[in-house]
């Protein structure tokens, strides 16, 4: 470091060299230290005004999930309808972000919900990404086509963890072609990465393939996203964003269930990148039950006492 | 959009503080023979919370007596055993009290509740347990077969950590059998005094614990009382020196912990992102009111550029103001007398010519602030780099090579502790090694626990505290250190 292969914008071109010595060349991560400053920002109390502002906030960034074997057009219609219309009782309730769906479901969603919100379709061999470029370009050109806007696409985490970062790279700058004018959304997967230098290195290497958005994780590996996670990947934004000047979104996705949960990752976006990233285009949840958390305790702010889970709806 | 985090402010209704306090001596609280008392304030609001007597000859007198007395007839005589069992009692009803405690303690000191809370309090119930668990073992600490207690010892501390400096004196001295008078800084006395309410909640025999309030005279009188056998002292090194010439040759047992002007060094290898919160974490937890501070940070010239700008701009998301907003990171300068020692050397930084950079804070118009502040350009020859400014300000210094690093961490009448910021483990060891300092941290920085012996060399003081090496300062042994 730094290698010959380093573009005058201080950023590695996609050759293995320049890849490898400019990933293995970022500054390390203490994961005990990471760990503590997540932690503390756990601590922040978030009350009363600034609570019921954050709570909207994070009903506006929620991409509204659902992503089983199961699902069927009836699921994502009564899906679609609630990512519409979250609270039916309170016409002040904002709507989600996205409604996020396999390939096969973005018709029947996009025809749920118009132009209102976005339809996110997860692509690419998703969970696992185990298939060919082939059929990860066809699958990301099928959701583009049946109407997705934006394109949930998982890294080869085998390719990342042998050390062929140039096959991530491609395979991301492919993805990103076939999106067209879609937003691409590169999962990381960082349960399967195991560590936050790893971490801090796959949001480069998804930042640098041009990646619009990325995202911790599919949801169907545990852990999901965490707190120090996530934090990690919100410095890698900041960073990109000082070398470049390009601004880069975040979205958690998996395992944040309640409002308190929530409200951690926003103020870790607010003392980590600042106020600019507070808006659902460049911060996001990716979450099935976390919503109907937020609307009871929204409910529960608007009515001053607590009611049900028969007071929100399943969708 | 502005996320404006609303006003979160811990409740006071936890705490109880009376108008006036007498002196806990011998089991019970009583007023001072000298028919003086002192305010002690707020340091956020500089409303008065109460009037604490101060203690004079007369007083320090009877406090010496009963302890003397308790630890003839009670406390030396009783097996390890049961004053392990007062000491574990005295440690869960902190725990019980936990809250009021820190509420307590950021309302005297103005501390940031997020650190009494988070930080003090489960440190000073940690001490106790600790030293409860030794009580009964100490023949099995190294230090002989039958290690006796001193006897009387006198106890002064400082302000900074009121009720954390009062666990680290007491607990080790009355887990080896030792009573105690000990001495409060005259501007956070409460704390102490809501302990003398647990050692009565805790049925500790009269005596065993006194506590007494004044300023630098009562402590003086205290350490030269000729029936005490042991003197422990925490706080500035002018005051620890005349504490030595008073007791040479007494025969009185002597433990200091003084100042520090510790060297917090950061490589171009280190972990980039928690380094930076290591030196926020080591300058401005407390406000830098902590001996042990990384006051001066050695940064490596191939980042410091880099490593500065990044400072800054973390900087700027610290949150001062109300102690008991459980948001706020930075708190209230303890008195007017210590901002004012801030202030001055601060004007000196900037009259020897180094550049002065202060995050932009909105400042309350009551009580004593001052922002998190940093000087770059800053050369060893600085007022601001030899001495000890005790407030939010961090002097920047830079290095070329590990060996310039060391020389220049060493080159301090201080030897209290220092940071090491490498990925690179070897590096560690060598620098630990070579680094002239007591306590010194790898990839972290003002982490505290019980098991772990604290203290300095060189003008920084002796002595131990904490682990096993803490029960030397308070039995008949050879100090091992």
């Amino acid at each position: 470091m730094p290698s010959p292969s380093i573009t005058s914008s201080g950023l590695p071109d996609g050759s293995a060299a320049s890849l490898t010595g400019f990933l293995h060349g970022l500054p390390g991560v203490d994961q005990v230290g990471a760990e503590a400053r997540a932690a503390m920002l756990g601590t922040r109390s978030i009350k009363n005004d600034a609570k019921s502002w954050a709570i909207d906030l994070a009903i506006r960034m929620i991409d509204l999930t659902t992503l089983e074997g199961m699902d069927t057009p009836g699921k994502v219609r009564a899906m679609c309808a609630k990512a519409l219309r979250p609270d039916p009782t309170d016409s002040s309730c904002p709507s989600v972000a996205a409604v996020c769906v396999y390939g096969d479901m973005v018709q029947t969603a996009r025809q749920a919900v118009g132009d209102r919100i976005h339809v996110a379709a997860v692509a690419t061999a998703f969970p696992s990404g185990r298939a060919s470029l082939e059929v990860k370009l066809l699958d990301t050109r099928d959701a583009v086509n049946a109407g997705a806007d934006e394109i949930d696409m998982v890294i080869d985490r085998g390719a990342f963890l042998s050390g062929n970062y140039v096959k991530v790279f491609d395979e991301i700058v492919a993805i990103k072609e076939a999106c067209g004018s879609a937003h691409l959304k590169v999962i990381l997967e960082t349960g399967e990465l195991k560590t936050l230098d790893n971490v801090r290195r796959a949001s480069w290497l998804a930042m640098v393939a041009g990646a619009d958005v990325i995202k911790t994780s599919t949801g169907k590996v545990v852990p999901a996203a965490t707190l120090p996670v996530t934090l990690v990947m919100l410095e890698a934004v900041r960073d990109f964003h000082r070398t470049t000047g390009t601004r880069i979104g975040v979205k958690a996705a998996g395992g944040i269930r309640t409002s308190k949960d929530a409200i951690k990752y926003l103020v870790l976006v607010n003392e980590t990148l600042g106020e600019d990233w507070l808006t659902p285009d460049l911060f996001r949840f990716g979450a099935s039950t976390l919503l109907n958390d937020l609307l009871l305790q929204r409910q529960r702010i608007s009515t001053g006492h607590y009611s049900g889970p028969n007071y929100v709806t399943i969708d | 959009m502005k996320f404006e985090y609303a006003a979160a402010p811990e409740s006071r209704a936890v705490v109880n503080i009376a108008s006036n306090y007498g002196l806990f001596i011998n089991g019970e609280f009583v007023e001072p023979h000298s028919g003086a008392f002192f305010k002690t304030v707020n340091p956020a609001t500089e409303e008065v919370l109460s009037e604490v007597a101060e203690a004079g000859q007369a007083d320090v007198d009877a406090a010496v007596k009963a302890a003397r007395r308790a630890y003839d007839k009670t406390w030396s005589r009783m097996s390890g055993k049961d004053r392990g069992k007062y000491l574990f009692r005295i440690a869960r009803l902190i725990q019980e009290r936990s809250r009021e405690l820190a509420v307590l303690e950021s309302i005297d000191n103005g501390k940031p509740i997020r650190e009494s809370r988070d930080v003090d309090l489960p440190l000073v119930a940690a001490h106790f347990f600790y030293y409860a668990g030794w009580a009964d073992k100490l023949e099995f600490a190294g230090l002989g077969d039958n290690p006796q207690p001193l006897g009387v010892a006198a106890q002064v501390i400082p302000w900074n950590f009121p009720l954390l400096m009062l666990a680290w004196k007491i607990a080790p001295a009355l887990a080896c059998g030792n009573t105690v008078v000990l001495k409060p800084a005259e501007t956070t006395p409460l704390t102490a005094l809501a302990f003398a309410d647990i050692c009565q909640q805790a049925d500790l025999p009269p005596g065993v614990v006194n506590i007494i309030t004044g300023a630098g005279e009562t402590g003086r009188m205290l350490v030269e009382h000729p029936d005490v056998n042991k003197v422990a002292f925490t706080g500035r090194t002018e005051v620890g020196k005349a504490i030595q010439r008073a007791v040479a040759g007494t025969g009185k047992a002597l433990t200091l912990e003084l100042g520090g002007k510790a060297a917090n060094i950061v490589f171009d290898d280190a972990p980039f992102d928690e380094a930076i919160e290591g030196v926020v974490n080591g300058i401005f937890f407390n406000q830098g009111h902590v001996c042990c501070a990384g006051s001066r940070l050695l940064i490596q010239e191939s980042v410091a550029d880099q490593f500065i700008e990044a400072l800054k701009s973390r900087l700027g998301t610290l949150r001062l103001g109300d102690p008991l907003d459980k948001n706020t990171d930075i708190g209230a300068i303890n008195s007017y007398q210590q901002l004012a020692k801030i202030e001055e050397l601060s004007k000196s930084g900037e009259d020897e010519g180094a550049e002065r950079w202060s995050a932009q804070c909105d400042m309350p118009d009551k009580g004593w602030w001052f922002p998190p502040t940093l000087f770059t350009g800053v050369t060893q020859a600085h007022r601001i780099a030899r001495e000890e400014i005790f407030g939010p300000v961090l002097s920047v210094l830079t290095f070329r090579t590990p060996d310039e690093a060391i020389e220049k961490a060493n080159n301090t009448p201080f030897g209290l502790s220092a940071g090491i910021w490498t990925e690179k483990g070897s590096r560690i060891l060598h620098m630990a090694n070579s680094l002239r300092a007591g306590v010194i941290w790898a990839n972290t920085f003002n982490r505290f626990d019980p098991t772990s012996p604290f203290g300095g060399y060189k003008e920084s003081g002796f002595g131990r505290e904490g682990g096993v090496h803490g029960l030397a300062a308070y039995l008949k042994v050879e100090d091992p250190s």
